[in-house]
């Protein structure tokens, strides 16, 4: 606890020092300074330099924590950095194109927008770590990308930093189908991944909604969870090795395949997670689980709460070893999928239920683990646990079931503006949290739980037809001062980004960031890693 | 082992037909080994009343399967036979018509809706046909075949698996029911359609002309 008072303290004298420097500076900015001062460490670090200041370009994200300062300590691209890129990776992989650039400055939601004027396509992990080497030595910011699917705004620039987009490296470069182990290199699709394994008889520990587009070495290195995680485990566990390429072009190979190696510091440890902020992935090596033959999934309904955190018990101690995923959506996430997506129906028939939990198992045997399921199904059913439920028949019936789950971020956008929240709370707490805010903001907007109840994982979302302020005072910081009451994380698996740069105190002490920030001036000196994001912005000097 | 999708539909059809009122118990038909057993659970979950497993090995033709049904309608008397257009395993789409054809009854197949009238004992089916839509009119007793768009099929929703455990399911062989499985067909031979080879991208018009004329031999 005390811990927690030390950041507040360091709040308040933080907040302090802001309202002195900012008398000097015009009004508008004072505002929009003191309405998000409650919320961010953002400190306009140079005041002398405010004359050349360029405010960071966002949309509908209002002042709360988003004024950035360009760092002034990072040139700007010339046209002899051009010509070098071109000399070194040739005409067709160094684009300015403007709608090319376009795509890759925004952001899958369309919340984050960079002006980046310089967007790279390297082919090799050579070509990355010279393309490094000189960004390092010519002080050039750089923005790690994959697939470009992130949800904090950490795979888009947040001024003119150089793209370094790793799609171009796709390859597959072996597989060891005694082992499952895969060694690929990072641009490779996972959706792709996926298939090739399929083949094989294997496939990946991880799966989310974004397979389609999201890239492995992205995944890795924001330590993707998604909905597999509660029978494979994290990333951390998974990744045998990878290999990285440093700010200053240093090639590190740890690209081991071994299951055992304890020789030294983990170094991969820490770039799984990092965000690209440490150094570019560019080659991973991934432990793969057989593929077993008998998939079944059930679509349950449940009245209240309660009944879904005793219905996680019993599915961990009846289904054991064969669950595979445990995920739940609430009612206004199913009247939202069924709104806004075509071609979803609820497999429910009729009454509207209050929660809906999506189970499903894996195993070797199918007669055998559909009886399990059927059996737990039924008892729990007797049991008043589940009011009603739906056992998929054939690959279609569990394909729709699927889809309503995986596509609420889908429908989320297409409703118009989303406040997206991702938590780790204990599970008998989690959906207070949703009815918390749902007094809070009324009418303002619509509150949307769901997410992988079987890791304690709430995606909480804020659905409402446009951005506003209003709404957003009301749920920040309340929702990450909430979760930091419960000693919960403020983001389970999407990462800190730039959304969440400066909040990591709701959820680390300040000396775990002080150490991290010490690692970050190691392995980075010069700071040209993905910029303004993960660790706050006040400890990036 | 999973339901015919086109059969599925079918089932689905009658269902709705029974809640209407118009029909007074539903008899779901499967034909095959030991494990078809599972489908026709399924069937029974959907809402079926009865279930009829003929045991019979795999590879059944529809001429068989049509012979069998004749068989079966002489014993259980029903007023409509409601079947899947086609199965995805062989896509004949001959059984339908064939046990039409058995029995001497009318037939409307590939239905995409199907209307029934008691009083007239009518059925009133529009059909996907190649031109459009065509629209039938059939005395009952009638032999529907059912097409995609006819209906979407319920899921079996666990309390209605519980009560079909109870449901009766009764078994038939075919020496039973004086049924000779042959086959007239032989398959000779099943092959994959080529692959398609990769795209090239091209550079310029000229490599294209090139192309055109001495690879691919069209100008």
């Amino acid at each position: 606890m005390e811990k927690w008072r030390a950041t507040s303290n360091l709040r308040r004298s933080l907040k302090s020092i802001l309202n002195r420097q900012l008398s000097s500076v015009s009004e508008f900015r004072y505002l929009n300074e003191k309405r998000s001062c409650q919320s961010s460490f953002n400190l306009i670090r140079d005041c002398k330099s405010l004359g050349q200041v360029n405010a960071i370009q966002h949309r509908c994200f209002s002042s709360a924590s988003t004024l950035v300062q360009r760092n002034p300590s990072f040139s700007t691209l010339n046209s002899d950095d051009i010509s070098y890129f071109k000399g070194l990776l040739g005409e067709k992989s160094v684009i300015q194109d403007e709608d090319r650039l376009e795509t890759v400055n925004t952001d899958w939601m369309h919340k984050y927008k960079g002006s980046s004027k310089l967007l790279l396509l390297p082919r090799s992990t050579e070509e990355v770590a010279q393309i490094l080497r000189y960004c390092n030595s010519r002080c050039l910011a750089v923005v790690p990308q994959g697939g470009n699917t992130g949800l904090v705004g950490g795979s888009v620039p947040v001024f003119d930093e150089v793209i370094v987009n790793i799609s171009s490296m796709n390859n597959i470069i072996s597989f060891d189908k005694v082992s499952g182990i895969l060694v690929c290199e990072a641009g490779c699709i996972l959706e792709n991944l996926i298939s090739f394994l399929d083949n094989q008889g294997f496939i990946m520990p991880l799966d989310l909604g974004a397979k389609g587009s999201c890239q492995i070495g992205g995944n890795v290195s924001t330590n993707a969870g998604g909905l597999r995680l509660v029978r494979y485990g994290s990333l951390h566990g998974n990744v045998l090795g990878l290999e990285a390429v440093l700010a200053n072009g240093d090639v590190l190979d740890m690209l081991g395949t071994l299951r055992k190696d304890n020789t030294g510091y983990d170094l991969k440890h820490l770039f799984i997670g990092s965000e690209g902020s440490l150094g570019i992935v560019t080659k991973v090596s991934i432990l793969t689980p057989p593929k077993l033959s008998s998939v079944n999934i059930a679509f349950l309904a449940c009245n209240d709460y309660s009944s879904c955190q005793k219905l996680l018990m019993e599915a961990k101690r009846k289904l054991g070893e064969i669950l595979s995923a445990f995920e739940f959506l609430d009612t206004e996430a199913m009247n939202l999928v069924l709104h806004q997506l075509d071609g979803v129906r609820n497999p429910l028939p009729a009454s509207m239920h209050n929660f809906y939990i999506l189970i499903e198992t894996t195993g070797s045997d199918e007669s055998y683990n559909r009886e399990k399921l059927e059996a737990f199904l039924l008892s729990s059913m007797e049991g008043g646990l589940i009011s009603d439920g739906v056992l998929a028949q054939d690959i279609n019936q569990a394909s729709s079931f699927w889809r309503i789950r995986e596509g609420v971020p889908e429908a989320l956008m297409k409703a118009g503006a989303v406040y997206k929240y991702d938590l780790s709370l204990p599970v008998e707490k989690m959906y207070d949290l949703v009815d918390d805010m749902r007094i809070r903001l009324g009418d303002l907007a619509k509150v949307v739980g769901y997410g992988h109840l079987g890791d304690g994982n709430l995606h909480l979302n804020v659905s409402a037809p446009e951005y506003d302020d209003k709404i957003l005072e009301q749920i920040e910081p309340y929702v990450y001062e909430w979760t930091s009451k419960h000693r919960g994380s403020i983001s389970a698996e999407h990462g800190l980004g730039l959304m969440k740069a400066n909040k990591i105190y709701y959820s680390k002490s300040a000396e775990t960031v002080q150490t991290m920030a010490s690692i970050k001036k190691l392995l980075d000196p010069n700071g040209i890693l993905n910029p303004y994001k993960v660790l706050p912005h006040l400890l990036n000097s | 082992m999973s339901m015919n999708p086109f059969c599925e539909i079918a089932l689905e059809e009658a269902l709705k037909i029974k809640e209407s009122g118009l029909a007074k118990e539903v008899v779901a038909v499967t034909m095959g080994p030991s494990n078809c057993v599972d489908t026709l659970r399924t069937g029974l979950a959907m809402g079926a009343d009865r279930g009829i497993h003929v045991e019979a090995a795999r590879d059944l033709v529809p001429l068989s399967v049509a012979k069998v049904l004749k068989k079966l309608v002489e014993v259980e008397n029903p007023g409509l036979l409601i079947l899947g257009k086609q199965a995805i395993d062989d896509d004949c789409n001959q059984t339908g018509q064939m046990i039409a054809a058995l029995l001497g009854w009318p037939q409307g197949t590939f239905a995409s809706k199907v209307v029934l009238d008691k009083e007239k004992q009518v059925a009133t089916v529009d059909r996907e046909v190649d031109g459009g839509l065509e629209t039938l009119c059939l005395d009952l007793p009638a032999v529907i075949t059912t097409d995609l768009r006819l209906n979407q099929p319920r899921y079996a929703t666990l309390p209605n698996i519980m009560k079909a455990k109870s449901k009766p399911i009764k078994r038939y062989t075919p020496e039973e029911l004086n049924v000779e499985i042959k086959s007239d067909l032989e398959v000779v031979q099943v092959t994959e359609p080529p692959k398609r080879k990769a795209g090239v991208i091209l550079s310029s018009v000229d490599e294209l002309i090139d192309k055109l004329k001495n690879e691919a031999h069209v100008i």
